[in-house]
């Protein structure tokens, strides 16, 4: 065994020593940096990081044990607060279906291959930064002040974030779709709505609804935060029971766990849903 | 039906992807376009669908300049002249009948679309077609779920649905094995025979442009440097078209099954002996 080049096997070698060498330093710098940011940080801090780190599961601990010396009144707690989380899913429900709707016309319209007009991608690609980079909780304030406090407010707030997040996945994933049946279909003469809705969307439409049911679980999450800003539902009981301090804790502890299962119960399912529209046919022939 | 192409020009950057092509066909044909990849051929026939725009030149069909067509107008050329593709640009996750109910599209409304409404009338005539393809007990199947020769057939129904007077095939058994090239083949020379509709193929080997067409028209570097009867078609005039030297014979390309002598010499050293 002897190579052409003897010398290759020596600046391999020296490659790979100056490699590690790099990848020792970056490990160094970011050590130092990350501890240096926190000694920094903390020493902003009115307490103090370690001073307060014993107290952090006092609150905790007071809450569970108020809960559980009155736990006869759980039951009755969770009847309580099923209405405001019927309203919480129903607002985020609404918001996925509207949102959805809107995200798949953004989508279309910022794709290249399919855009009636691709001059105007760049303008609809960065409303949908726009309407994306907004949160959802500054929307809701923003509504809320002008409309009065309400689940309308936290549903347009939700869904005009639903429109940027999941307009882009949306447009991702047509990127992705194959054009050789928009074009078979162009080629019959079909106008282009036409060649969009059969053409491209019996493609995107697993991944489409994979995705929606993704933003369900997360529009559920903010329906229930926009609920401590006034937009209603089961956000707003959780921070008047909050509030209210010793003596409603019970009902602290009743709603977070309704959040918990209703979040688990919906992530269970639309995971089970997702796994069998984006592989489905083909998990029946025995590969993935 | 009468098509005329008049000094037709398309120009990709500074290359002249079809250069100056003017000739007239008539009658209910079976056109052959052959040369070699890159000659325009596909260019030529998407023109003719308006699948792409031509740079200059006109194509008269019954006294109208096609390439001028817009919006309705254009979308109704579209319909009264079919397209089949070489990788045949079905819509896979749809079922067969429904993907040749498309061919009516281009005289559909958006609303009805949005609906999926199919009269009874129409579904049984997409149904009629697939069955005269033979391959109407697909016809509740995904189209991916079959074959690429049976996907050839689907889309040529497709083309059939449309009722049109020209049917453009491009290089439509390019991906097909021998025998399901015959069967789609033999279905375009049936169309055009028994339907009297005209056909323009765009063919990739000889030996099938010889046995189908009535015409030839060989193209190279965008210009038509032949067109007649397929039996004017020697190895010279070939040679001329391909561009290729005297080392060029038709065997090494042919795909006709009973042309090919086997070859014993060369499965001896394909099985290692």
């Amino acid at each position: 065994m002897s190579l052409t080049d003897p010398n290759l096997t020596e600046s391999y070698l020296a490659m790979t020593r100056r490699k590690r060498l790099y990848g020792g330093l970056i490990l160094v710098v970011f050590v130092a940096l990350m501890a240096s940011g926190f000694k920094v940080a903390d020493a902003r801090n009115a307490g103090g990081f370690f001073d307060g780190l014993h107290r952090i599961f006092d609150f905790p601990a007071e809450i569970f044990s108020e809960a559980f010396a009155k736990w006869q009144n759980l039951p009755s707690r969770f009847i309580d607060a099923v209405p405001a989380l019927i309203e919480t899913l129903n607002v985020a429900a609404v918001s996925t279906v509207v949102g959805g709707i809107g995200a798949m016309g953004l989508a279309v319209l910022s794709t290249r291959g399919l855009a009636p007009w691709p001059r105007l991608i760049p303008v609809f690609r960065r409303l949908m930064d726009v309407m994306r980079a907004l949160p959802e909780i500054v929307t809701a304030l923003v509504l809320i002040y002008l409309l009065g406090g309400g689940p309308v407010a936290g549903m347009a707030a939700i869904t005009l974030h639903c429109f940027g997040a999941l307009g882009k996945l949306f447009s991702e994933v047509a990127e992705n779709a194959d054009l050789k049946p928009v074009e078979g279909l162009q080629s019959v003469g079909a106008n282009w709505f036409q060649r969009i809705w059969l053409g491209v969307l019996p493609q995107v439409a697993p991944n489409w609804s994979s995705y929606a049911l993704l933003r369900f679980e997360i529009n559920i999450r903010a329906s229930a935060i926009l609920g401590f800003v006034g937009a209603g539902g089961i956000g707003y009981d959780l921070k008047t029971a909050l509030q209210w301090g010793q003596g409603r804790y019970d009902a602290v502890v009743a709603i977070f766990a309704l959040l918990f299962l209703t979040i688990v119960a919906v992530d269970t399912i639309s995971d089970k849903a997702r796994s069998r529209l984006v592989r489905g046919g083909k998990l029946k022939e025995g590969r993935l | 039906m009468k098509l005329e192409f008049r000094n037709v020009s398309k120009i990709f950057g500074e290359k002249a992807a079809v250069d100056d092509v003017s000739f007239t066909l008539e009658g209910a044909g079976f056109v052959g376009v052959i040369g070699r990849s890159g000659a325009g051929k596909s260019t030529l026939l998407r023109m003719v669908n308006r699948l792409g725009d031509a740079s200059r030149g006109e194509i008269l069909a019954g006294g109208t300049d096609i390439l001028r067509l817009k919006g309705a107008e254009k979308r109704a050329w579209q319909s009264r002249c079919a397209m089949v593709f070489q990788q045949f640009n079905l819509v896979p996750r749809m079922d067969v009948a429904s993907n040749v109910l498309h061919g009516l599209l281009g005289r559909r409304s958006t609303l009805a679309t949005l609906f999926s409404l199919w009269n009874n009338e129409d579904i049984a005539r997409a149904l009629e077609i697939l069955d005269r393809l033979g391959i109407a007990e697909q016809a509740a199947k995904r189209a991916e779920a079959l074959s690429g020769g049976q996907q050839q057939r689907v889309a040529i129904a497709r083309a059939l649905m449309q009722d049109p007077d020209i049917i453009l095939a491009d290089e439509p058994i390019a991906s097909l094995d021998p025998m399901n090239a015959q069967v789609v083949m033999d279905a375009l020379k049936r169309i055009q025979t028994e339907d009297g509709r005209m056909v323009i193929a765009n063919l990739h080997t000889l030996d099938t442009a010889r046995r189908y067409c009535d015409r030839v028209i060989g193209m190279r570097d965008g210009r038509v440097v032949f067109d007649g009867r397929p039996d004017q078609l020697t190895t010279g005039v070939a040679r001329e078209i391909y561009g290729a030297d005297a080392s060029f014979t038709e065997a090494a390309t042919s795909t006709a099954i009973e042309g090919l002598a086997p070859d014993t010499e060369y499965a001896a050293a394909l099985m290692g002996d």
